[in-house]
């Protein structure tokens, strides 16, 4: 039985309904979040207004599967004013699962700082006004587990400072070091008056058939403890690309005017695990801990022998966006302004973004300091530090206009072409060529992660791309399939395993019945779903900004044809309402 | 003699949860809520985690404090339950000063680690074994 949890924050109520009509059809996680949100959402809804609604969803294989770890949450994001989709991990997803629901619904407001307990089968609004303006999400995440039930047991989801003040790229923390990261989820948490969810349980769920689950479960338990790729995820993680993309002359450096770093070493996954790595950390149910946590060592001033020790999280993106983006190669430099945006909880992608687009804007004069209010420039972490400290408290107007994104600020000061952003969400950390930049343009969250063209990129080093419609419609597939992964929930790190014809044995020891062509072609009926939304939020493929920077830097040793990109954004155009026109 | 599962290494503990979900399968059921071992940070991911299982001691509080005798020692240590006799006080709950013995919520009665070592084949990273007694 499939349960979805509604709550009402205006109304300060909660009720549960047996959604197994959309688990039957869509599986779970985004394909049932899609419809749910559908149902309930208001299509001219400000997204800050008590109109929008957030749906967290979950799927067949949470709490049966390893790395079936992730949560997708849906809302209508205020950094584009369109679809908004986050993923996370930490407890999240398993949390869920195990209060009994596959899905939960916040619409409304409420009119003074709430924060909910979700367990036991009922829903608890408890005052959080004491909670509101807590300067670090850390602080808040500590007198949460120390006041709530379910330890071991729960998760522990919060906005930060900058969700509270409606940066339009503030991020959800859950479990510390874990996000719903893009597109503004926390400015929507921020306007609802909702400081946080804990959500805990026990539930059990039974197996169909024990014997084949086992079975199953055995055998993505020995590949993903034995797989060459999740071994890299364990051993360096996601910072290894940090070398790799350096070394081919793809990671996006000082607002993307270069494509490596001089010393991009320093800021490096194999340097950081050598020099400063204090722990790895997993998610529940996932065995490949690619959680990693530097041990930051740092001097009070004039106090000898005083220190203090901050476990900073380090991934790839927020290395890109808060260390090469801005022309940083100082390791501790680079860790503090990633523990800083964690502190206020922002999105570290959107925030170094922004702040690499205003550093160049400031040298090119089109800002002075009387909007920055401080020095930026490339490299200069203090004048950073500080920076991030005004976009969350919005102290002038700049710094107003910049907590709206960077396509906003750039509206307003100029310098659009280099102004990174695409769909109105700040640019990922790939650099690659057409394979990456169209993922950031066609995919449904503008993310690297909607179809991974950056990894086609890589695949096409040194060799002729295809034909634009030819590379459209791989990333469409892509995409497609995505979809499914997105609701089973599995995280996208075990895409090697999680392949059609296992996916489909493992659903059957649930019994769940798809065949590998079965899912192939829901995975297209989610996606286009999806995009149906998009649309009718108002995405316009045809009204897609490129910005004239991606053109004139080198990705990979070469430059790409804007006549390229559009013939591909042309055919993905059509493709897209060819799609819709089926039923 | 018998053998016991051993907490072997805690500071390599990731807080992946692997072994409580295998514990729990073996019956027939997902989740954790049926676990005998339970992983949980120490104030925070930061911190590392704390790996809580019965230690199989040799005379164990839980069974002394059973008004039924519904627990039995085991050999090599820690107890067996006897669910026809358990009456569901909870007394071997508060019993067990590291809190090894758990609740099931559904049937009303403890789950206690029996040291069949099933964890063991799950956890990654060799925090948990079995050792001999
Ligand atoms: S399986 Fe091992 S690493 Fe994972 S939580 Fe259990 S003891 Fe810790």
């Amino acid at each position: 039985m499939w349960n979805v949890l509604y709550v009402d924050l205006s109304k300060r109520d909660f009720w549960v309904e047996d959604r197994q009509d959309l688990f039957d059809r869509w599986l779970g996680g985004i394909g049932v979040a899609i419809q749910l949100f559908r149902e309930e959402i208001k299509l001219d809804a400000d997204p800050l207004s008590p109109d929008n609604v957030v749906v967290f969803a979950v799927g067949p294989l949470t709490c049966l599967y390893p790395m079936a770890s992730k949560t997708v949450a849906i809302f209508k994001s205020p950094l584009t004013g369109n679809l908004g989709e986050s993923h996370a991990g930490g407890r999240s997803a398993v949390a869920i699962r195990m209060a009994g629901y596959g899905a939960i619904v916040i619409k409304g407001a409420s009119d003074m700082p709430v924060y909910l307990t979700i367990g036991d089968g009922t829903v608890r609004f408890r005052d959080a006004s004491t909670l509101w303006g807590i300067r670090s999400t850390v602080t808040v995440g500590r007198i949460l587990r120390e006041r709530e039930y379910g330890r071991g047991l729960r998760t522990i989801m919060r906005i930060g400072r900058a969700g509270e003040n409606l940066v339009r790229y503030a991020c959800v923390v859950t479990e510390t070091y874990r996000h719903f990261g893009r597109l503004g989820l926390g400015a929507v948490f921020g306007s609802k008056k909702l400081k946080a969810l804990v959500i805990y349980g026990r539930e059990s769920i039974p197996v169909k058939e024990p014997r084949l689950y086992r079975k199953v479960y055995d055998e993505i338990y020995d590949l993903a403890v034995k797989s060459e790729l999740m071994k890299k995820y364990h051993d360096i993680g996601t910072s290894m690309n940090v070398n790799m993309l350096n070394a081919i002359k793809g990671l996006p450096t000082m607002n993307l005017r270069y494509s490596s770093l001089d010393k991009a070493e320093l800021i490096s996954g194999e340097y950081l695990a050598e020099n400063r790595l204090g722990r790895r950390v997993a998610c529940s149910h996932c065995p490949i801990a690619c959680i990693h946590l530097a041990a930051l060592r740092e001097p009070y001033e004039g106090e000898p022998y005083f220190y203090k020790t901050t476990y900073v999280s380090y991934d790839y993106e927020p290395i890109y966006a808060l260390g090469s983006m801005l022309g940083i190669s100082d390791t501790d430099g680079m860790l503090r302004l990633l523990d800083s945006v964690e502190i206020y909880g922002l999105d570290a992608m959107s925030t170094g973004v922004a702040l690499a687009w205003a550093t160049e804007a400031y040298e090119k004069g089109l800002i002075t300091v009387n909007d920055t209010l401080v020095e930026l420039r490339w490299g200069y972490v203090e004048g950073y530090l500080q920076a991030v400290r005004y976009i969350v408290d919005q102290v002038n107007q700049f710094y107003r206009d910049l907590s709206l994104g960077v396509d906003h600020a750039s509206r307003i000061y100029g310098g659009e072409d280099y102004a990174l952003a695409f769909g109105g969400n700040e640019m990922p950390g790939y650099s690659t060529g057409y394979g990456a930049y169209l993922t950031y343009l066609t995919g449904a969250r503008h993310s690297h992660l909607d179809s991974a063209g950056y990894s086609l990129d890589e695949k096409l080093l040194g060799k002729e791309y295809p034909p634009p419609e030819h590379l459209i419609d791989r990333l469409v597939e892509e995409e497609a399939w995505r979809q499914i992964l997105s609701s089973l929930v599995v995280c996208f790190f075990a895409r090697g395993i999680y392949i059609a014809d296992r996916v489909a044995e493992a659903l059957k020891a649930l019994g769940i019945n798809h065949t590998r062509d079965t899912l192939i072609d829901l995975g297209f009926k989610i996606y286009r779903e999806k995009y149906k939304v998009k649309l009718d939020l108002g995405f316009r493929i045809d009204s897609l900004r490129i910005p004239r920077r991606i053109l004139e830097t080198e990705c990979c040793g070469r430059s790409m044809d804007e006549t390229y990109l559009k013939a591909a954004l042309k055919y993905f155009e059509e493709k897209v309402k060819g799609m819709l026109s089926e039923t | 003699m018998g053998k016991r599962l051993a907490v072997l290494d805690a500071e390599r503990c990731v807080g992946c949860q692997m072994c409580m979900f295998a514990c729990n399968r073996r019956f027939s059921s997902g989740g954790y809520s049926k676990s005998a071992i339970h992983v949980r940070s120490v104030g925070g991911f930061e911190k590392g985690f704390t790996v809580v299982v019965c230690r199989a001691c040799e005379d164990p509080p839980c069974a002394k404090a059973c008004p039924t005798n519904a627990l039995r020692r085991r050999v090599g240590g820690g107890v067996i339950l006897d669910p026809s006799r358990c009456i569901g006080c909870e007394r071997c709950v508060d019993a067990c000063v590291i809190g090894a013995v758990s609740w099931d919520e559904e049937k009303n009665k403890p789950v206690v680690c029996v040291h069949c070592g099933y964890c063991t084949r799950y956890c990654p990273y060799n925090v948990i074994g079995l050792e001999e007694v």
